[in-house]
């Protein structure tokens, strides 16, 4: 009975001394982190006002900014005070590989959450919710889907936005003329040489597009969502130990509200004068993803 | 590597196709401006070794400017800034009348940028035979015109013919730039098909396959090329 005893007391404290220790190493990016001194951000470099390079050369934004506390929640969790940070710069194109293949721990950019994406990678709580738009010239009559039967419409490669424009157009019967652009910068440029009658991606990046191009009072955004398109930080699959501790911030931002500031930092107005409130959408999504601890 | 591999994305529709219709392109891309390459670049590094001071001025001109500028802001400056150049109909013609504008430009790009390293090579050739035989033909009464035609390009373009070959291969491998402008060539579709599936390096090593073959079918050619046209005693496989 005693040596019973003394044996469970001995595994006890045996766990509880070696508690902090195996949490970490049961998760392969958090033990890689700790060896490296290192966690690698992948950001993106025009994906305003989410990732984007700033004035100083370095990223920020919305998405960089929610980044922050998550690795300063895996600081504490690794007891790295130093825990250095290594921005690695992405594109819509070198995301998911880069993640799947282990150089970025975590992607802040502006990437949307969908099951076909999930087979690759893992995401963090929904932190912003939009959908597919149209970006046209004021006066060019554009304001449906339906009005580009027989209009050119640029379409960034690759994008859930050109995937969703395709599949209503075709379900609607409308003929366009596509022209395929690399990212977003090509397909504003588009329209505003009139190679494109109209940009279509995600509603908030053509605010933010029309916001820093030459004259903004040119262009409109219309129409309904064409798709929905919930953003999440990305993490690598197969990590449920790391990818808990990403939930469990961005709960603890929610519940207290902080995530709302870093938003009307961001977007209301934010720095690119983007003006767009919290939607009632999103508030809801900030209070049910609050899990309680 | 935290990766869920499916080769058998690759024979599944429409993903089949689309590498198929990506590689159609490539060649296509390819093909038109080497014909644009090679005649304009053939063109320009005669005139570069011609007597008259103008023409070699021009010639040298075009080499330096093309060869100088990256393809790919080549590209760029083609689809967007030299439609804004133009008055504002055939600027618009440019950008949206002209039968497949992407196509159309990226192989009038790809072709005088590569015209300029044609030219380059066949300059090269020319002067490689010497001074000589270029007198010797003149002495004999042939107009400037017949020196080139009978005596120096038809050993010049024996002496080049492996320099040709590996910008022929090039080609194929710079049409992959036209990508940046909206040609769905075998990358851009490589490309697609990762960001519908998210099979990035199933397609990737695809189209490193596709790029393999065809660069192989060329250097087979040329070789070819090479052996039929060779002079036994001349520069070229004189060492055989």
């Amino acid at each position: 009975m005693f040596k019973q005893l003394c044996v469970a007391a001995a595994a006890t404290v045996f766990l509880l001394g070696n508690a902090a220790p195996s949490m970490a190493a049961d998760s392969p990016v958090l033990t890689r982190i700790k060896e490296r001194g290192t966690v690698n951000m992948g950001h993106r470099e025009s994906s305003v006002p989410f990732s984007y390079i700033g004035s100083d050369g370095k990223p920020q934004g919305y998405s960089i900014d929610l980044c922050m506390k998550f690795i300063d929640a895996i600081k504490a969790e690794t007891g790295l005070a130093d825990l250095k940070i290594n921005y690695v710069p992405v594109t819509s194109q070198t995301r998911i590989a880069l993640m799947a293949n282990g150089t970025i721990d975590l992607e802040c950019g502006s990437t949307t959450n969908n099951l076909t994406r999930q087979k690759q990678v893992d995401y963090l709580p929904v932190t912003f919710i939009t959908g597919t738009k149209i970006a046209s010239k004021k006066g060019s009559g554009i304001t449906e889907i339906e009005d580009l039967d027989g209009k050119v419409v640029a379409l960034s490669l690759g994008t859930t936005n050109e995937k969703a424009i395709k599949r209503v157009a075709a379900e609607k019967g409308i003929k366009l003329k596509t022209v395929m652009v690399k990212d977003h910068p090509q397909g504003w440029l588009s329209v505003e040489t009139g190679r494109a009658d109209a940009y279509a991606s995600d509603h908030v990046l053509l605010y933010g597009l029309i916001s820093k191009s030459k004259d903004p009072s040119q262009f409109q955004v219309t129409g309904r969502f064409l798709s929905y398109d919930p953003y999440g930080i990305m993490v690598p699959r197969n990590d449920s130990t790391y990818r808990r501790l990403g939930i469990l911030t961005l709960a603890d931002l929610m519940r207290s509200g902080e995530a709302h500031k870093i938003y009307d930092k961001w977007f209301n107005p934010g720095p690119t004068g983007i003006n767009m409130p919290l939607s009632d959408t999103l508030k809801k999504a900030f209070e049910i993803q609050a899990l309680p601890h | 590597m935290n990766y869920n591999w499916d080769w058998g994305v690759l024979v599944r529709e429409p993903y089949l196709e689309w590498l198929t219709s990506g590689f159609t392109w490539t060649i296509v891309v390819s093909l038109t401006a080497w014909v644009l390459a090679f005649s304009l670049g053939s063109v320009i590094g005669i005139m570069r070794t011609t007597n008259s001071n103008l023409l070699r001025r021009i010639a040298t001109c075009y080499v330096e400017l093309f060869r100088n500028i990256p393809l790919l802001v080549q590209m760029f400056l083609w689809y967007f800034v030299f439609p804004e150049l133009l008055p504002q109909d055939a600027g618009m013609w440019v950008k949206r009348g002209m039968p497949m504008p992407e196509f159309t430009t990226a192989a009038i790009c790809l072709g005088l940028y590569t015209a300029s390293r044609v030219a380059e090579q066949v300059r090269a050739g020319i002067n490689s035979i010497g001074q000589g035989q270029r007198n010797a033909g003149l002495a004999m009464g042939l107009t400037p015109a017949q020196v080139y035609r009978y005596v120096l390009l038809p050993v010049a373009y024996r002496i080049i013919v492996p320099p040709l070959t590996s910008e022929f291969l090039t080609i194929f491998k710079n049409s992959s730039v036209a990508l940046t402008i909206g040609v769905l060539e075998t990358t851009a579709q490589a490309r697609q098909i990762e960001e519908y599936t998210f099979q990035g390096f199933e397609a990737f090593t695809a189209a490193t396959v596709l790029y393999i073959i065809v660069t192989s079918i060329v250097m087979l050619l040329m070789r070819f090329v090479e052996g039929r046209v060779s002079i036994p005693g001349m520069i070229s496989l004189g060492a055989k």
